[in-house]
């Protein structure tokens, strides 16, 4: 009997996936891995973990929160960068924020509601990070288009025809009532604070450059989230910013400490590749080990 | 070394690896397309799979030969992930929901690897494995057969067979993706990449905090899905993941893989017609489109225009200390002018006039150097297209590799082209005229246009990148992405396999003295030209919507 000829034509589809599955999808990734069982790369197949004592503390490659339950840095330990991975350097759940360049105007939280934050815009998240880790290095966490209390500066403005015409309200969107607004006055018109609920679509969204150092002394990497959210790397300015705190509270002088950040810098490779970068997780852990804390 | 010092060197020196490729590697995939002799192994295969290595087929049946193979691996696939609970290493997982198992199975079947989920949190080892990372090799070498029957329409005379589908798909993969691939997987071991069965354990932290530390077979997926042009990540952050992409060089050594293939196959290409300045001038072209754009991206995020990156102070969100703001928009745009769609840092997150880049390098059509075969013959079909708009300039017959380009092949031709086009403006339309389109949006504004507008692009291009924040998780969306996946695939593939079988049947006409030379430099400007200017007429009034009104506040 023959078949016809569609029906022999999926039949060996069929057989032809099937010999390809077993060879690339069975008999590659097992040889790989069973070469990966050499010495030299067994270590990094199984996700190049790090022991303390006998007990596996962490992945070299994977950052995590150095903080304590309730999400404050602990100031004997560098910290990692933000994080939108879950709760934050959560592994099940890798993230990047995704929030574009023009995300400045906050969802207000709903005062009905206790306990809602709202939903912040990237700007505004940048903005509460610097002043939060200006806070804890000692250093003016201003920034362009931030507000001195860490929100981000963005008026809407509105104009008698639309967008055009005089200006006949201007209100701080980001800035939730009762709070006073960073400026007083724009353009002869009084700013007023934003109220949850209410439509500001009509204004022009204007943020607001402000008087803020143009290089501010929080480093880019410790405002903004990294794309996997398990960054285990910093740069080395974010690193040189917390030295000083790590040491204090280790009872160490801190060039010791800022020797050790060195021996845990990576340069670029062969010279041009990637930036320099800290490796808090490698560092931390030996921090532990060279300065531990007693008590 | 300052750091766009540092950023220059990266590219040229991608450059010097990839031209040092070209030569050794093209002529390598052109003695596997075009030997006579069969390996042991792949004659053991062929009898397996039930074929006579030795027929040939006309392009009818090449075609209805990669339709055939294309839905039995989608069908599979689609049961594979129906019933992943139920198999080996699921890691607990339950099955993947209808819609969900649907847009995957296409997506890694066209070579598009659009993600709806997070690896991490979806897909069991075997599902990644023999599912997912089978698709990566034999769609890869699906597209190549299709570009190799391509040109041996070109090359061919008088006849109406085109090669043997089986024959190619089985030699590319056992011959150029598997060695390749595997060389590569353990280099990228070497340098940190994850690759075991494990089902990852939880580790206490120094901070007296519990991590759940992931486990699987990363590297050897990772290999072949930047090679392949794939760029389905094993985990949800991708390339940007430390597991699959750990350090600054293997970051280089991945846009290495994903360019290697689409860059060399002009070679391949000059070779089977006799004439390797035609492959040369195709490789010219895509080389002009493509350094034009990563120094345009890379200026850009450099340059970091917009609200948040000026506040920032750099376009550093969404992207890792390792890699730096500049070898991220290498990767990029990399990732953009092939089909791949790996990212290595965040596009939504990038400049609106960056991320304005990478959605048009995708809207090019992906030529530049395109994916892993489909760059190659979507080059080709505009080259067609070039001579055809340069015929009538003169008023002569138009003929490319001395065949005639007459009526039947421009018609192949301009199906080709106008196939991408139409999936996306009226894909995005939809989306954006429909409640469910719009529910997707993370970011409002312009930003949101663009959000849809990338997830469009991305699909009918088989790209596979995103603007992330889009959630695209929906019914809806897989529905219709997954829609527009698989016609954005499979129906250029039939209009270059009928091209290819209407341009084999010609007798070649002997070259004059007024046949348009196609190796000369001006022909190479014709074709960016043409690439460039058909484009922008086309999504010109789509990107002022979005990146453009975005980028110009």
């Amino acid at each position: 009997m023959r078949l016809p000829m569609w029906v022999s034509q999926h039949l060996a589809a069929l057989r032809a996936l099937l010999v390809l599955t077993v060879l690339t999808g069975i008999v590659y990734p097992l040889v790989i891995t069973g070469v990966a069982q050499l010495p030299g790369l067994k270590h990094h197949a199984d996700g190049s973990l790090i022991k303390v004592g006998d007990k596996t503390v962490a992945s070299a490659l994977v950052g995590h929160l150095f903080t304590d339950s309730d999400g404050n840095p602990l100031v004997q330990y560098f910290q990692t960068r933000p994080s939108a991975a879950g709760a934050g350097y959560d592994p099940t759940a890798t993230a990047a924020s995704n929030l574009g360049p023009e995300s400045v105007v906050d969802t207000l939280p709903d005062p009905s509601k206790p306990g809602d934050a709202g939903k912040p815009s990237l700007l505004t998240q940048v903005c509460a990070r610097s002043i939060a880790v200006g806070k804890l290095e000692g250093v003016d966490g201003r920034r362009p288009y931030c507000t001195p209390d860490g929100m981000g500066a963005v008026l809407a403005v509105f104009h008698r025809d639309g967008l055009t015409g005089p200006v006949t309200r201007v209100v701080s969107l980001n800035q939730a009532c009762p709070a006073r607004p960073f400026v007083s006055t724009y353009q002869g018109v009084p700013v007023e604070c934003a109220k949850f609920g209410e439509d500001y679509s009509r204004g022009v969204v204007t943020p607001i450059r402000g008087d803020a150092p143009a290089a501010p002394a929080v480093p880019a990497d410790a405002v903004t989230a990294s794309g996997s959210g398990l960054d285990p790397q910093i740069s080395p300015a974010y690193a040189r910013l917390q030295a000083a705190r790590v040491a204090k509270a280790r009872g160490v002088d801190v060039s010791a400490v800022l020797k050790l950040v060195d021996a845990h810098t990576t340069g670029r490779a062969l010279g041009f590749m990637g930036e320099p970068a800290v490796n808090v997780v490698e560092l931390n852990v030996d921090l532990d080990r060279t300065y531990p804390i007693h008590g | 070394m300052s750091s766009t010092m540092a950023g220059a060197l990266f590219v040229a020196s991608l450059v010097i690896g990839l031209a040092l490729a070209y030569r050794p590697l093209g002529d390598y995939m052109y003695r596997v397309v075009t030997s006579t002799r069969h390996l042991r192994v792949e004659r053991v295969m062929y009898r397996l799979v039930g074929v006579d290595p030795g027929g040939e087929q006309p392009w009818g049946v090449y075609a209805r030969s990669v339709l055939a193979f294309s839905t039995v691996s989608i069908l599979f696939l689609y049961a594979f992930l129906r019933l992943q609970h139920y198999l080996w290493l699921s890691l607990g997982f339950p099955n993947v929901v209808p819609s969900g198992a649907w847009n995957t199975a296409v997506s890694f079947t066209t070579n598009t690897n659009w993600q709806w989920y997070s690896g991490e949190s979806t897909m069991g080892h075997l599902v990644q494995m023999a599912g997912l990372a089978v698709q990566n090799f034999v769609s890869a070498a699906v597209g190549i057969s299709v570009a190799v029957a391509l040109v041996r329409g070109f090359a061919r005379k008088q006849t109406d067979r085109l090669g043997n589908f089986w024959v190619d798909l089985v030699r590319i993969t056992y011959r150029v993706l598997l060695p390749i691939s595997a060389v590569a997987a353990i280099v990228l071991i070497a340098g940190g990449a994850a690759q075991n069965l494990a089902n990852g354990h939880d580790v206490h932290t120094l901070a007296g905090g519990v991590q759940h530390l992931t486990g699987g077979p990363v590297a050897s997926q990772e290999a072949i899905k930047e090679l392949g042009t794939n760029g389905g990540g094993f985990y949800n952050a991708n390339s940007a993941h430390p597991f699959e992409n750990p350090t600054t060089w293997t970051n280089w050594l991945e846009i290495f893989l994903l360019l290697v293939i689409s860059f060399s196959l002009p070679r391949t290409f000059g070779r089977m017609v006799g004439s390797n300045r035609q492959g040369h001038a195709i490789a010219a072209a895509m080389a002009i489109l493509a350094l034009g754009s990563v120094i345009t991206i890379n200026v850009l995020q450099g340059l970091h225009h917009g609200t948040v990156p000026q506040a920032v102070g750099a376009a550093s969100e969404g992207v890792e200390t390792r890699f730096g703001v500049l070898d991220s928009a290498t990767f990029a745009s990399a990732t953009t002018l092939t089909s791949t769609g790996a990212v290595d840092s965040f596009h939504d997150s990038y400049t609106a006039l960056g991320g304005g880049v990478t959605m048009l390098n995708m809207m090019l059509g992906e030529v530049a150097p395109g994916g892993t075969g489909s760059g190659l013959y979507g080059m080709l079909v505009l080259a067609v297209l070039t001579v055809f708009i340069a015929g009538l300039m003169v008023g002569r017959t138009p003929e490319y590799l001395g065949k005639k380009i007459g009526a039947r092949e421009v018609k192949f031709a301009s199906l080709y082209f106008l196939t991408t086009p139409t999936l996306v403006l009226a894909g995005t339309a939809m989306a954006m005229a429909t409640a469910w389109g719009k529910a997707g949006m993370a970011n409002s504004g312009a930003h949101g246009l663009s959000e849809v507008l990338y997830a469009f692009t991305s699909a009918a291009n088989n790209n596979g990148s995103a603007f992330a924040g889009l959630t695209v998780s929906s019914t809806w969306y897989n529905t219709a992405l997954g829609l527009v996946m698989l016609l954005g695939r499979f129906l250029p593939i039939v209009f270059v396999l009928g091209l290819a079988g209407s341009l084999a049947r010609q007798t070649p006409v002997p070259a004059s003295t007024g046949t348009l030379k196609t190796y000369q430099p001006l022909f190479v400007g014709m074709l960016v030209g043409v690439t460039v200017i058909l484009v922008a007429l086309t999504f010109l009034p789509a990107l002022a919507l979005g990146p453009l009104a975005e980028g110009i506040q």
